[in-house]
């Protein structure tokens, strides 16, 4: 039972993990209706600048500050060279020029990095706690704590800044929004912009536990049953799909691999979620939509 | 001038439903069979044959497949590479296990088996839509690597988990050869792309379209969404699991499960992106420019630009190339190579006057 | 008519252009034979497992570069290569191969080095037709050490079943003798694909033997989230976790080893799984991790030392990142340009001095004869192992060094531990015979051979 237990936990703090990668994906898919593939890719990109720069014997704070620079730069040149280009395409279009864009991005970042593997350690010791006989890791703690800061952060820029307010209010009507006088384009700046902010600190978090390299644009695959599970809207049912994601994957592969031949969290999750969605098909926090001929 | 129209009037229904219409591209399309079929293997070398010809071929099946989903039925796939693997996995093993089973029908068979797996995962996409469906298909697309992978009787418990092609003989011939390995896949590819072109002509294919536009509007107007939808999952990787035996005999004539990752489906979606959704030529067209641009990139990375870049670099300039050509095809051609064929065919209708 | 045209041009533009540019590059027409050996590199410089690539062939390509700077050559045979970029992708190396096989400027190709399993696999029976051998140093198929068989393929100095015999002989060693292995719980984590799976067998088959208690646990590709293996791990409490990883996967489990609280210095890595690349993302939690390696890491050889003055102080090293010098990918590539050159040397003894054919460089090769006085020759005594190939014997070695991280570098902790060689030929005859009846080989006999 006690295994259970550590197993249960393990699986939950791993799952915040995989929200702090789908939060990026929802702040888009609100503001701008983009399923956005290359978010993997930006949290590629902005640890590898990150890790390079630190090894140049830049700084911390000042390295975080020039890769969040970076990430803006990023985000003006998507909204200004694709976004902008694709207004009013259908929805799918443009999740295929996310995928170019992530080939865009990935290249880019190895182009500039180089292809080494890097370390990255952020200076929390990842000695394992006990707690009740139950193991604990002190760097997934810390990691769940940043995922609630952050949280708290993006619900405070969301409710109550001005830029959050027509971010929603962009989010809820486009045309709604236009004609009340918000600068469209101004916003899918900010919001990939935020979403590159994000991608910064899941890449930290994520670098910091896998080595900053290649492998980490992969993170997008653990993210997207998350999303499904959670909902496409809801930075909240992020959260709770990483929780379902993390537990009951490392539960199945614990308590279920042995029987069926183990590996199955490839693709445990998607399998989940697609459970999920016959029952609900827009997931658990997602809008219902609505179809008119 | 050079497509003239006139003077061809069609008179009875036969003619009407010719698939190529005018004289001059009945001539087009014959002649270009005659060169494939019996100037091309007496021109080409073997790396020719081997490297690009076999590959841009498969390719080709490959996104037509996909292209009959996406592009005609409009449900977005991600696993594309794991109906490839079923069929590639499928017919080794119906080769393997059935005593002289014909070569070309265990590749029918194994395309029946990607078709079963089709149809299952399609299942899903009578209830979610979207990018929800996505899900479905990288469902498809793990999970079948893994029982491909996990269970070892698929691939005749081969330690590594590779299967190898059998010696490709048919009807007593031998298609070892590289010339031979290319006649074969051209005989496949272009009889399945005239099924293709056929099908979606057909009833079947009209309902597709209508379920691709708006498919609550297809169900108004009585069309059997189910019945719909799965066919075309079940076609779609019957092609799919076509090419993937293709791949599997005839190109690389060995393959282990991760050969059909998502990197493939990825490549196979970009094939149909860039080569035009919702079109049989553009597949074709699409493979081309994704198998002989990276090689003309690496080849003149040899010659022209030799010493000045090196070759890592040259592989990320060649992501960042693909991506860049993506995004720039979705934006300004969203049909992709096909419409540009077309424009150009529309022009040198009226040339040369200018209406 | 402009915009025919226009439209013409563009549709050429899109493919035409290609097609012509190709052509005209593809058979840019060969220049008179030279005196040279041609090396046709399939490297991996990009992609995820650009920090293995860019090491090999580094280290590869400044061993030809030492020979020919040095030398010139051997006998005055100069040695070329080209790399061609793969990716680590088959159908890339294949079409590598292909573009490749066929030598540079008249120079003919004397081997294939390609560095990975997948396109040593596609590109194993092109390589028996077009006569040039295979070189899968450390690696590949392990049936392919039966050179009856496969008369084209070497899985140089250790193959995938050596290194899991000597990984268990050395913990014998370390308990006290192989009678003492009775009882010991091992556990080996396994990276989910052919290449991890490829040694189970031969595991199960020596725990039965020597009475240990094995539990295979699969890592899903690509190994980026192990917490519910390592919490089994835990729960399993095992003298000895065996590492057989890929890429990212070392790392994190090194990392989820120390978060789990089980201890570095009782993780062996295998040799894929044995690089600085493989230990220092990993950064504190890899300090005592011990790992397998044909080839010690470092620059203390002789033969390192000259490559450092003539090639690298000369301006003219391959590796973007000096510091890279010395480390394991790197000495694998200077391993397999001695074992290369040395086939080319001993080839030519029998053929003649003059540039060779595929076929009489695979001869070379199966009359390789490295004893301790021709290492120390090469300067790479305690480099390379001693190695003996023949007709039949492929694979040569099979004896592994081990190597404990200090948390900055690899220090080697163990002399050669040999690999139970004769307990596995048998098993692998099997599985290349079975091999030869599928393709229909007659297998050579071996004793007739020179």
């Amino acid at each position: 039972m006690e295994f259970f237990f550590e197993v249960l936990l393990g699986g939950l703090l791993a799952g915040v993990m995989y929200s702090l990668v789908a939060i990026g994906f929802v702040l888009i898919y609100k503001a701008s209706g983009v399923f956005n593939f290359a978010q993997g890719s930006m949290v590629l990109f902005a640890a590898l600048t990150f890790v390079s720069l630190l090894e140049r014997g830049i700084p911390f704070w000042l390295t975080f500050g020039i890769t969040m620079l970076t990430m803006v730069v990023l985000a003006w040149a998507i909204e200004r060279f694709m976004l902008r280009k694709l207004v009013n395409r259908p929805p799918i279009t443009l999740f295929m020029a996310t995928l170019g864009l992530s080939y865009m991005i990935e290249g880019l970042a190895q182009a500039v990095w180089g292809a080494q593997v890097h370390g990255l350690e952020l200076g929390i010791s990842d000695e394992p706690l006990e707690l009740g006989g139950m193991l604990l890791s002190q760097f997934d703690i810390f990691a769940a704590g940043v995922a609630g800061v952050l949280v708290i952060f993006l619900s405070w820029l969301f409710n109550k800044t001005r830029t959050g307010i027509s971010l929603r209010a962009v989010a809820d009507d486009q045309l709604a929004a236009l004609a009340v006088g918000i600068k469209l384009q101004r916003i899918w700046l900010i919001v990939w912009a935020v979403a590159g902010f994000v991608g910064l600190v899941a890449g930290l978090l994520w670098g910091a536990r896998l080595g900053v390299q290649f492998s980490l644009s992969l993170v997008v695959l653990k993210a997207l049953p998350v999303l499904i599970i959670g909902g496409f809207t809801s930075i909240g049912g992020a959260i709770v799909g990483g929780l379902i994601i993390g537990a009951s994957e490392k539960l199945a592969e614990v308590f279920i691999g042995p029987i069926i031949g183990g590996g199955i969290e490839n693709w445990f999750p998607y399998v989940l979620a697609l459970v999920f969605l016959l029952v609900r098909p827009a997931g658990i926090f997602g809008e219902r939509a609505i179809e008119r001929v | 001038m050079l497509y003239r129209e006139s003077g061809q009037f069609i008179s009875d229904y036969r003619a009407d439903r010719r698939l190529f219409r005018l004289w001059q591209e009945r001539a087009g399309f014959y002649l270009l069979l005659v060169f494939a079929f019996a100037v091309v293997p007496f021109i080409a070398n073997d790396y020719w044959f081997s490297a690009i010809l076999v590959p841009f071929l498969v390719l080709s099946l490959a996104g037509l497949g996909l292209n009959l989903l996406t592009g005609y039925a409009g449900q977005l796939s991600l696993g594309s590479a794991a109906f490839m693997a079923v069929g590639a996995f499928a017919a080794y093993n119906f080769h393997l296990r059935i005593e002289g089973l014909p070569f070309l029908l265990s590749f029918i068979l194994g395309g029946v088996a990607a078709a079963g797996v089709g149809i299952l995962f399609g299942l899903p996409s009578l209830r979610i839509k979207g990018f929800y469906l996505l899900v479905s298909t990288l469902a498809a697309q793990f999970f079948v690597q893994w029982v491909l992978t996990s269970v070892g009787w698929f691939s005749n418990n081969n330690a590594s988990g590779v299967i190898t092609a059998p010696p490709l003989l048919i009807w007593g011939r031998d298609f070892s050869s590289p010339a031979g390995r290319y006649l074969l896949t051209l005989a496949v590819v272009v009889a399945l792309a005239l099924l293709a072109r056929n099908i979606v002509r057909s009833e079947l294919g009209r309902h597709w379209m209508a379920v691709r536009d708006m498919d609550t509007a297809a169900a108004v107007i009585g069309i059997p969404i189910l019945k719909t939808k799965l066919l075309a999952f079940a076609i779609s990787s019957f092609f799919l699991g076509v090419a993937g035996a293709l791949w599997a005999f005839t190109y690389l004539g060995t393959v282990e499960p991760h050969g059909f990752d998502l990197t493939r489906s990825f490549q196979i979606l970009f094939i149909i992106i860039i080569g035009g959704m919702g079109s049989i030529l553009g597949n074709f067209l699409g493979a081309a420019f994704i198998v002989l641009l990276p090689i003309l990139l690496s080849n003149l990375s040899g010659t022209v630009l030799a010493g000045l870049i090196d070759p890592g670099q040259l592989e990320n300039l060649q992501k960042i190339i693909f991506g860049g050509l993506i995004v720039f095809f979705l934006i300004k051609e969203p049909f992709g190579l096909a419409r540009l064929w077309q424009n150009f065919r529309e022009r040198s209708r009226i040339w040369p006057l200018r209406y | 008519m402009l915009r025919v045209v226009q439209q013409g041009l563009k549709l050429a533009a899109a493919i035409g252009l290609g097609s012509s540019l190709l052509s005209a590059s593809l058979f840019a027409g060969s220049a008179q034979a030279a005196n040279e050996q041609y090396f046709p590199l399939q490297s991996y410089r990009v992609g995820p497992y650009a920090a293995g690539g860019t090491g090999f062939f580094g280290g590869f390509i400044d061993y030809l570069q030492y020979v020919n700077t040095k030398e010139g050559g051997v006998n005055g045979v100069k040695f070329t290569w080209s790399e061609c970029e793969t990716e680590y992708v088959v159908e890339k190396g294949v079409e590598c191969y292909e573009r490749l096989k066929k030598g540079l400027n008249g120079a003919p190709a004397a081997a294939t080095n390609p560095l990975s399993v997948g396109i040593a696999y596609a590109t194993l029976e092109r390589s028996a037709a077009d006569k040039l051998p295979l070189i899968t140093i450390n690696h590949g198929r392990t049936d392919s050490t039966d050179g009856s068989v496969f008369p084209y393929v070497f899985p140089l100095q250790l193959n995938p079943y050596s290194e899991v015999s000597a990984i268990i002989n050395y913990i014998a060693t370390k308990s006290g003798g192989l009678d003492k292995l009775k009882g010991k719980k091992i556990v080996t984590l396994y990276h989910g694909s052919p290449y991890g799976k490829e040694t189970n067998p031969i595991l199960e088959l020596l725990a039965k033997k020597y009475g240990f208690e094995l539990t295979l646990l699969e890592v899903p590709h690509p190994g980026n989230e192990q917490q519910s293996q390592w919490l089994n791990i835990r729960r399993i409490k095992p003298d000895w976790v065996i590492l057989r990883g890929w890429g990212v996967m070392n790392p994190v489990a090194l990392k989820t080893a120390q978060k789990t609280g089980f201890p570095a210095d009782h993780i062996i890595g295998n040799i894929w799984s044995n690089s600085e690349e493989d230990a220092a993302p990993a950064g504190s939690a890899a300090k005592g991790f011990i790992s397998i390696t044909t080839h010690p890491s470092g620059t203390n050889f002789p033969v390192l030392q000259d490559i450092d003055k003539v090639v690298l102080k000369a301006g003219k090293g391959n590796l973007q990142d000096p510091k890279r010098f010395g480390t394991v990918y790197y000495n694998l590539g200077v391993v397999n340009g001695i074992l290369n050159v040395e086939a080319v040397r001993v080839a030519q003894a029998k053929f003649g001095k003059r540039p060779l054919t595929g076929e009489e460089v695979r001869w070379g090769f199966e009359n390789i004869r490295l004893d301790e006085k021709r290492l120390k020759e090469l300067g790479a005594y305690g480099l390379v192992q001693p190695l003996k190939l023949s007709c039949s014997d492929h694979e040569g070695g099979g004896a592994v060094r081990f190597q404990q991280w200090d948390g900055s570098k690899w220090n080697v902790i163990s002399d050669w531990v040999q690999a139970d060689r004769k307990l596995l030929r048998p098993i692998i005859e099997e599985s290349s015979h079975q091999y030869a009846k599928e393709k229909g080989i007659t297998p050579r006999d071996c004793s007739k051979e020179s």
